[in-house]
């Protein structure tokens, strides 16, 4: 008994391992990024580690002094390196000629040498300055999580919202939404019919079509998406066909825009919803519809009244599916949308590849994680058996 | 058998006026001829089974009627109107289904009540008649469950309340009873007679099991290769059947091969291979001269004193104790014969001659 739990232990261990290593620690490393002390953190680590005990009433500890020249001495990004420049001279003024000055200097001198900060700038024996250093880098904080949000903490420490020209986070979080929306509302609309067109066939010609809806499933992303960018451009395809059937005379605007993004995504996810739906009414009773029809009614009230009803767990399945599947979509929108139309994991791309502010990229992507977990559990209990709920 | 039951039926089928009429009705699938030139007629009221071997095109038959296949030539008539044309939903009939074909989303009121909401009819009034389809087969105390909580008893119940409840003219079951138990089958079977007399219902009923239709029916059509081989009441189809498939598929016969050596006024006499004259009085009409079976059902067969004008030897293989009688195995020649006897009539020795005999007007004559 013990040795067969045992044994079943050891053959999911490699799973659990796997999913631990890649699944859910990423997830906890990235939450806690979200909340930790932020850029000017990141750039400066040893002084963070040299003020952690200092109470900001004395003197600021030497140690801070030596801590700081060796970050500055390390080889950090830029744009990070802007990024804190710029939140530490909002507090204080200055740091903006300050820091690249004591960068410049600290670089010169030879390796290992002592370096005089009071020498380079007096300005680093202000006690308010190292104040403003200690508290640009606490070790956690809801900054991050609060801008994902469109809001910020004043001067006074109480939440508030962001000037309205810097709030864009939940413009396109809410797009982000509408457009998940609408591709399932349009899978849905193109997947029912067809999921019920396929089960009602039998042999070669219901084969053909799951493999039209497999076949995209077996392609490149990247390369279903290039696709549609050749076909809907304005010289493209349809654009050409519907031009020489003369059926428009200017080229109909089909990409770079809300419709381009619309369509290689439904097209794209088409498959998440025809699978689920085709597989609750192969499992209808075949016996059920003849009879609805025997019993008085006409095809539209057995649709409605039994077929419907019948494949609605797969429905919802499916639109859960898409949903959620949509709601991370970053590459296709990218691709075909305009400026108005990307999502916000382009966003969070953007901050994790753009600017390495981890941080920022964590607190926008627990904003994505928390619906979709929500939305999980809801599919979870859709997929049980009827019997079992 | 049930024939002293369906006597008092029986007038109804004599004052039949056609309500069903299947005009010279064909159906193809491809090359395969499934139903072949079928013309019957089945009266108001009328309790009709259609038996037949599997594949002998019963389904076929009834689908046409239900509307679930159109004939590939011929007419169907419903009550003076043509309506092989009609799709299903408009042809007001109430259809019981092999498997029951319960809705499994819906509740039990609802699955009755479902053909009452695809006419229209109010709230109300759909749930007074719900519950009186329901208090008909007795199950009104299950109206809140699912399907799937219900005995095989229970939703076979359930299928023919929800058929029967907007009062559908022709009622169509196909094979309805086979999926239970014996017990619970003839239960069932006598539940729907009673149905049947107290709505003044036609029923139109598939089955391959004899012993159902004889017990159901007022009359019974034997379908054989998609062609009716004998449309007759019960008692009709038992003690007259006129070809040898009918006489070989309801109940059990022997069958002894002779030519009719001459006829007059309906009594033949048939001379069989090794001289024995055997004399028949019944409706057939076969001429001198023409080959034929002579049919006499086991338990026409006497084996003791002189009952019947017609006497054959035979050698006695086998005795079979059943209870309440014994089955008497023989052969004469290459012919097997069979009789079904009292205990105190069975003295014979295993291997010795038995004189078996039967009267000349509980035999028939069919083709061979
Ligand atoms: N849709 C169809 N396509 C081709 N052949 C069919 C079709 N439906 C029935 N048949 C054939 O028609 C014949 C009669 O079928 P049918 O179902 O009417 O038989 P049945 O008398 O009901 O038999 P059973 O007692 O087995 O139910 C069978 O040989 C069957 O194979
Ligand atoms: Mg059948």
């Amino acid at each position: 008994m013990i040795r067969q739990r045992l044994n079943a232990c050891l053959l999911v261990a490699p799973l659990v391992v796997f999913l631990g290593l890649f699944f859910i620690w990423p997830l906890w490393a990235m939450l806690v990024t979200s909340v930790q002390g932020g850029t000017v953190r990141e750039t400066f680590p040893q002084t963070a580690i040299a003020l952690a005990d200092w109470d900001g009433a004395g003197e600021p500890p030497a140690a801070a002094g030596d801590a700081i020249v060796a970050d500055l001495r390390l080889e950090v990004p830029t744009e990070r390196f802007g990024d804190s420049v710029r939140t530490l001279n909002s507090q204080y003024p200055g740091f903006r000629t300050l820091l690249p000055r004591t960068a410049r200097a600290v670089r010169e001198a030879p390796a290992g040498e002592k370096v005089d900060l009071a020498g380079i700038d007096p300005r680093w024996t202000d006690r308010a300055l190292w104040l403003v250093m200690k508290r640009a880098m606490p070790a956690y904080t809801d900054a991050n999580l609060l801008a994902a949000l469109d809001l910020r903490r004043d001067d006074a420490g109480a939440i508030a919202a962001v000037p309205p020209e810097m709030a864009v986070n939940r413009a396109t979080m809410t797009r982000t939404f509408v457009i998940s929306a609408q591709v399932t509302l349009l899978c849905i609309a193109i997947g029912l019919p067809f999921a019920m067109i396929t089960a009602s066939l039998t042999g070669w010609k219901r084969n053909l079509l799951l493999v039209a809806v497999l076949l995209p499933l077996w392609t490149s992303l990247l390369v279903r998406t290039a696709s549609w960018m050749i076909l809907l451009q304005d010289n493209g395809l349809i654009n050409q066909a519907l031009l020489g059937l003369g059926i428009i005379d200017r080229p109909l605007a089909l990409i770079y825009n809300r419709a381009g993004v619309l369509i290689a995504m439904t097209h794209v996810l088409l498959p998440f919803m025809v699978l689920p739906i085709y597989a609750s009414l192969l499992a209808i009773p075949k016996n059920l519809l003849p009879a609805a029809a025997a019993l008085g009614a006409r095809p539209w009230q057995s649709f409605l009244h039994v077929l419907l009803p019948l494949a609605m767990p797969g429905l919802l399945a499916g639109s859960l599916l898409v949903f959620m599947v949509a709601l991370g979509y970053y590459i296709t929108p990218a691709l075909t949308g305009g400026a108005g139309d990307q999502m916000i994991s382009s966003v969070i791309a953007f901050y994790a590849i753009g600017t390495a502010n981890w941080g920022m990229a964590g607190a926008l992507g627990l904003f994505l994680l928390i619906p979709t977990t929500a939305l999980y559990l809801v599919y979870g209990r859709l997929s049980k058996p009827a019997g079992a709920a | 058998m049930a024939a002293p039951r369906r006597a008092a039926v029986r007038p109804k089928a004599d004052r039949m006026q056609s309500f069903i009429h299947f005009e010279s009705v064909s159906k193809n699938f491809g090359a395969a001829k499934v139903v072949d030139e079928l013309d019957f007629h089945v009266g108001k009221e009328e309790f009709v089974s259609l038996l037949g071997p599997s594949g002998s095109g019963k389904t076929t038959l009834l689908m046409m009627l239900a509307g679930f296949e159109r004939p590939s030539s011929g007419a169907i008539h419903l009550d003076g109107r043509r309506i092989e044309h009609l799709p299903p939903y408009k042809r007001e009939m109430g259809v019981v289904f092999q498997n029951y074909a319960l809705f499994p989303h819906m509740t039990i009121a609802e699955n009755v009540a479902f053909p009452l909401k695809m006419r229209g009819v109010g709230a109300a009034e759909r749930e007074s008649r719900t519950l009186k389809a329901l208090e008909l087969v007795q199950l009104a105390h299950l109206r809140e469950r699912k399907p799937s909580q219900l005995s095989g008893g229970q939703q076979q119940r359930i299928a023919l309340s929800r058929a029967l409840v907007y009062e559908p003219k022709v009622v169509l079951m196909d094979e309805p009873l086979s999926a239970l138990d014996k017990q619970l089958r003839e239960h069932m079977q006598l539940e729907i007679r009673e149905l049947h007399r107290k709505l003044g219902l036609t029923v139109i009923f598939v089955t391959h099991d004899q012993s159902e239709a004889l017990t159901m029916s007022d009359r019974i059509a034997v379908l054989n290769h998609g062609k009716i081989e004998q449309f007759d009441t019960p008692t009709g189809l038992y003690d007259r059947p006129r070809t040898r498939f009918v006489a070989e598929f309801i109940g059990e016969t022997n069958l002894l091969p002779g030519t009719v050596e001459s006829s007059r006024d309906g009594e033949k006499t048939i001379r069989m291979a090794d001289g024995t004259g055997l004399t028949c009085r019944d409706a057939s009409d076969f001429s001198p001269g023409a080959s034929v079976m002579v049919s006499v059902r086991p338990e026409m067969m006497h084996v003791a004193g002189a009952a019947g004008e017609n006497r054959i030897e035979a050698t006695l293989d086998d005795c079979v104790y059943h209870g309440d009688h014994v089955r008497l195995h023989m052969h004469r020649g290459d012919i097997r014969l069979v009789a079904k006897a009292h205990r105190r009539d069975a003295q014979a020795a295993m291997g010795g001659a038995v004189g078996v005999s039967f009267r000349s007007d509980e035999c028939t004559l069919v083709a061979p």
